[in-house]
């Protein structure tokens, strides 16, 4: 049995057993839907883009005002002057609720995008609150009585009054909703969404751009919720404030969260558990405490906290963990024939492709580098090396676009790069590591590379969620999959990243740099960890690179992989260049061996 | 408008700011200190107000059973770790959980009736809340994201508001102001109870500057903020950090619990929009800086305030919309990105 088949399986039997269920259970489970599709946008949002909302009850509240609004103000109806039929007025509800929502999600995600991650939730609770109390206070929208009277919707004239009717609606929106995010998720562009998580440094170097992309998540989630909104103003023909309060914003987040908020299905777990466990619960707790009140936030609450702490990737793991002994793994499709990825050109050998001119970078009183100047060139691996604290990470930092110098330029293909973000650095050719390895650690080895390929592939996010993707994603599999055989690392290739060893783990991050067909290559610490024959393949595969015409700039601490293998090396302490040149060169430096007093005994061994 | 209303608009504004600017302290302190956003802040401010209360009219608070449960159970909780072998702090967990619950439970039971000696009893129940919280909750999730640590806190934010309805009932509370002095400044009339707010929320900040400025518990506080790797390699106990910073906390909120219990009718559920008015503040600052946040909330209270007059429907919405031009603000100064902790 295997996931696609259970899940077609469940599909079928709930289609034939809905007209026979009983009628409450036909109303919750049309609740259920509604939740999960909101808790579905919270999984994409919380989950896989490492972001979170508690306002998602106020997108709610959007598409469903907007929708009664537009079906019962006799001001809309005497601005259309009868032009559009009463069928038509919903559709004309759901396509304001949209915009209306993308256009107030666009906004307050704009301006909190760039911030750390816990400023766009923050900005939601005030935003939720808001509106609340807007919605309560306009006369436009009935104020705190609502909107009464709102007309079912009608389908090629056939009406969906009926919460059987409606409800089968609303399951086939939220599969096809699932079923759209799941081929998001499992594309080039989920990728990068999945990336934000694992840091946003590293989705930047890859050449995402991290903040473009947490908007478009944030708004995809909202208007995911404002489709909930519409469907929920026609099951329930009325709206009010009440449903769209901030508490039931942080509802569907538990949802999302108690369900499993890395999960789509998780999404359709928490919102049953929730929504079941909130109907008992409102029976039950008023009789136990004797008096009546929204008690059931205090088991929430303790329920979220304990699943927090005890299951923190939330139920649905336990629970496919529990099934996995009935159900396997379907086998993976073969890719199909690749259409081709466009290829660079690299600049002949000897011309210069970064260059870092008096690069001088303060910390407060602190000089972490004083005018540091470096080139490398096309063809040549130039090594980095000095004590600790030298100054090497910072440098290395200024010259990959995270930090920018406080003096002097760095140039990338003869470009000024000062003030530009890490994505530009790759959109010009530069790939690298990071000397913490930043891999997704729960993603396989492959798609991992694949990221590094990102800036290779076009298809957008409509084109993922309707699988018109499917040439460009084998292509760029192909092509990661290339990369991690040259890296001999093709056993590992569908394992996740975290079951290799670190070592392994620096060799993936080579391979997902060089999956994006870098002319630079920067690599921070590549043979920490590694293993002799390991360090001779690394050797190997660093010398053919150079023989190809890259420009490779290393920055190692082991002196005989360094000194065996770099045709220049400059040499780094107290932020201050001691010296540069080749390596014997480097080597016969009395200032050098002074600074690795003690550390000098290397050097003396790999000169012999 | 003429220039009476604006005056006593503006005094308005100042007294709720104070308050406000009490509550962004206290929430950049936590923020600082242990990562977490704390938003059940203002659930603490809202139990000690009806705690006042409940003692003013002669009843045991319920906040005492929350107390004592919660002190037993991290009492539990400690002796558990200890006997799985992890390093426990006794003398601050006796402390916490036996000591001051103690002394709160001889303070309530004496059935105090001086204002003085119901608002220490007040003091005594709900700032022990602050550390044993933070034991139950956050410290075994240290490790989690602010972002994990966010859900956590509005969770725990669900939870006590649920608790203080159960506790306080639905309706809201005042008590009797503790002065009733009033006098005309230029034909503005002051009360006693402004000057009092005003009074005790700079008395506390200075205390809270003395602190952080002259003790060694203080520094180390600071220094934990900066950089709590650094600090704990020094040998500051991050725990006692946790701890301290929570307990500074539930201080600050029971005494801003105090100070407003007599200016409005407090509900079970008050607490949460005066400590979001606080984050608005606190955010201006960045969540860093507290003179920035007390600036902020200066300004707050003086927009809630006018807007109170000119468009008191949309009071609510005006203040919270406030954080868009400020998230604006700081978005414009943020440059690289960062990666999140």
């Amino acid at each position: 049995m295997t996931p696609r088949r259970l899940t077609v399986f469940f599909v079928a039997l709930l289609a034939l057993a809905w007209g026979f269920l009983p009628a409450f259970t036909v109303t919750l489970l049309s609740y259920i839907g509604l939740y999960a599709l909101v808790a579905a946008g919270l999984v994409m949002l919380t989950g896989v883009g490492g972001m979170t909302s508690f306002g998602q009850a106020a997108f709610v509240g959007i598409g469903a005002y907007a929708t009664a609004w537009v079906c019962t103000s006799p001001d809309v109806a005497a601005a259309l002057g009868g032009q559009v039929g009463p069928a038509l007025l919903p559709w004309l509800g759901l396509l304001l609720g949209l915009l209306l929502t993308a256009a107030v999600a666009w906004g307050l995600g704009a301006i909190t995008v760039k911030l750390s991650g816990h400023y766009l939730p923050l900005g939601t609770i005030a935003w939720g609150l808001s509106l609340y109390f807007l919605f309560g206070n306009m006369a436009l929208l009935g104020g705190h009585t609502g909107i009464s009277g709102v007309p079912p919707l009608v389908v090629a004239g056939f009406s969906l009054a009926s919460p059987r009717s409606l409800g089968l609606v609303i399951w086939a929106v939220l599969l096809l909703v699932l079923w759209a995010m799941h081929n998001l998720l499992d594309s080039r562009e989920g990728r990068a969404i999945r990336a934000l998580k694992g840091g946003r440094v590293m989705a930047e170097s890859m050449g995402v751009n991290t903040a473009h992309y947490r908007l478009k998540v944030f708004v995809l989630a909202a208007l995911l919720a404002a489709l909930s909104g519409w469907l929920y103003a026609h099951l329930q023909r009325f709206v009010n404030p009440t449903p769209f309060n901030l508490n039931i914003g942080i509802e569907f987040l538990f949802m999302a969260v108690v369900g499993g908020a890395g999960h789509l299905w998780g999404a359709v777990l928490g919102a049953a558990l929730i929504t079941l466990l909130k109907a008992q619960l409102q029976d039950l707790l008023p009789q136990l405490l004797g008096s009546s009140g929204n008690f059931e936030v205090v088991v929430f609450g303790l329920l979220m906290l304990l699943v927090l702490h005890r299951f923190p990737a939330g139920l649905w793991p336990t629970f496919a963990r529990i099934t996995q002994r009935w159900v396997k793994a379907g086998a993976v499709p073969p890719p199909q024939a690749a259409m081709a990825l466009a290829q660079q050109h690299l600049p002949p050998a000897g011309e210069v492709l970064l260059q870092a001119h008096e690069v001088t970078k303060r910390f407060g009183g602190l000089l972490a580098n004083n005018a540091v100047s470096m080139d490398v060139k096309a063809g040549e691996v130039h090594a980095l090396i000095g004590p600790n604290g030298a100054g090497k990470s910072t440098f290395f930092n200024m010259i990959s676009g995270v930090d920018d110098a406080s003096d002097g330029e760095v140039r990338l293909m003869g470009r000024v790069m000062t003030g530009r973000p890490s994505r530009d650095f790759a959109a010009l050719g530069l790939g690298r590591t990071f000397q913490h390895v930043r891999l997704l650690s729960t993603r396989s080895v492959l798609e991992n590379v694949a990221l590094g390929a990102h800036r290779r592939g076009r298809r957008g996010w409509l084109a993922a969620m309707l699988r018109l993707d499917r040439a460009e994603e084998a292509a760029l599999l192909a092509e990661a999959r290339q990369q991690i055989e040259r890296c001999g690392l093709g056993p590992y290739a569908d394992a996740p990243a975290s079951s290799l060893a670190l070592g392994q783990q620096r060799v993936v991050e080579i391979a997902r740099a060089l999956a994006g067909q870098p002319a630079v290559l920067l690599l921070d610490e590549p043979a920490a960890g590694l293993r002799h024959l390991e360090k001779q393949a690394l050797a190997t595969l660093l010398g053919q690179l150079r023989s190809e015409g890259l420009g490779i700039l290393v920055v190692e601490h082991d002196m005989e992989f360094v000194m065996n293998l770099a045709d220049r090396i400059t040499v780094l302490e107290f932020g201050c260049v001691i010296a540069h040149g080749t390596p014997a060169q480097v080597q016969a430096d009395p200032r050098v061996l002074d600074a690795y007093l003690g550390g000098s005994d290397d050097l003396v061994e790999a000169a012999a | 408008m003429d220039l009476q209303i604006a005056l006593v608009l503006a005094q308005d504004g100042i007294v709720n700011g104070a308050v406000y600017g009490l509550m962004a302290l206290a929430l950049v302190l936590v923020f600082s200190v242990t990562r977490v956003i704390f938003i059940p802040q203002g659930e603490l401010v809202a139990f000690a107000a009806l705690s006042m209360a409940a003692l003013h009219t002669g009843g045991v608070p319920h906040t005492l059973w929350l107390l004592l449960a919660l002190a037993l159970a991290t009492l539990l909780t400690e002796a558990w770790r200890y006997r799985r072998g992890a390093a426990v702090d006794w003398g601050a967990t006796l402390l916490w959980t036996v000591a001051l619950p103690g002394v709160a439970c001889v303070l309530v039971l004496l059935r105090p009736t001086s204002v003085l000696a119901q608002a220490l009893a007040t003091l005594s129940l709900v700032v022990p809340l602050g550390p044993l919280l933070y034991r139950l909750v956050y410290r075994p999730l240290a490790d989690a994201t602010v972002l994990m640590l966010l859900i956590v806190s509005v969770a725990l934010h669900g939870v006590l508001v649920g608790l203080g309805l159960l506790f306080f009932g639905a309706e809201g509370s005042r008590t009797p102001a503790f002065s009733e002095l009033r006098f005309e400044v230029g034909g503005l009339t002051v009360t006693g109870q402004a000057l009092v707010v005003v009074g005790v929320a700079l008395v506390l900040v200075v205390a809270m500057y003395l602190f952080f400025e002259r003790s060694i518990i203080g520094k180390a506080l600071r220094a934990t903020a900066m950089n709590r790797v650094g600090a704990r390699l020094m040998g500051i106990p991050t725990e006692l950090a946790g701890d301290l910073s929570f307990a500074l906390a539930a201080l600050i909120g029971a005494v801003s619990g105090l100070l407003i219990a007599p200016l409005t009718t407090v509900y079970y559920d008050t607490g949460f929009l005066i400590g979001l008015k606080g984050f608005v503040a606190a955010i201006m600052g960045g969540l860093a800086s507290y003179p920035l946040a007390l600036g902020g909330a200066l300004l707050v209270g003086q927009l809630e305030s006018f807007s109170s007059f000119w468009a008191s429907a949309f009071k609510e919405v005006l203040v919270f919309t406030l954080i868009i031009p400020v998230l604006w603000w700081r978005s414009m100064k943020s440059h690289h990105v960062e990666d999140e902790e």
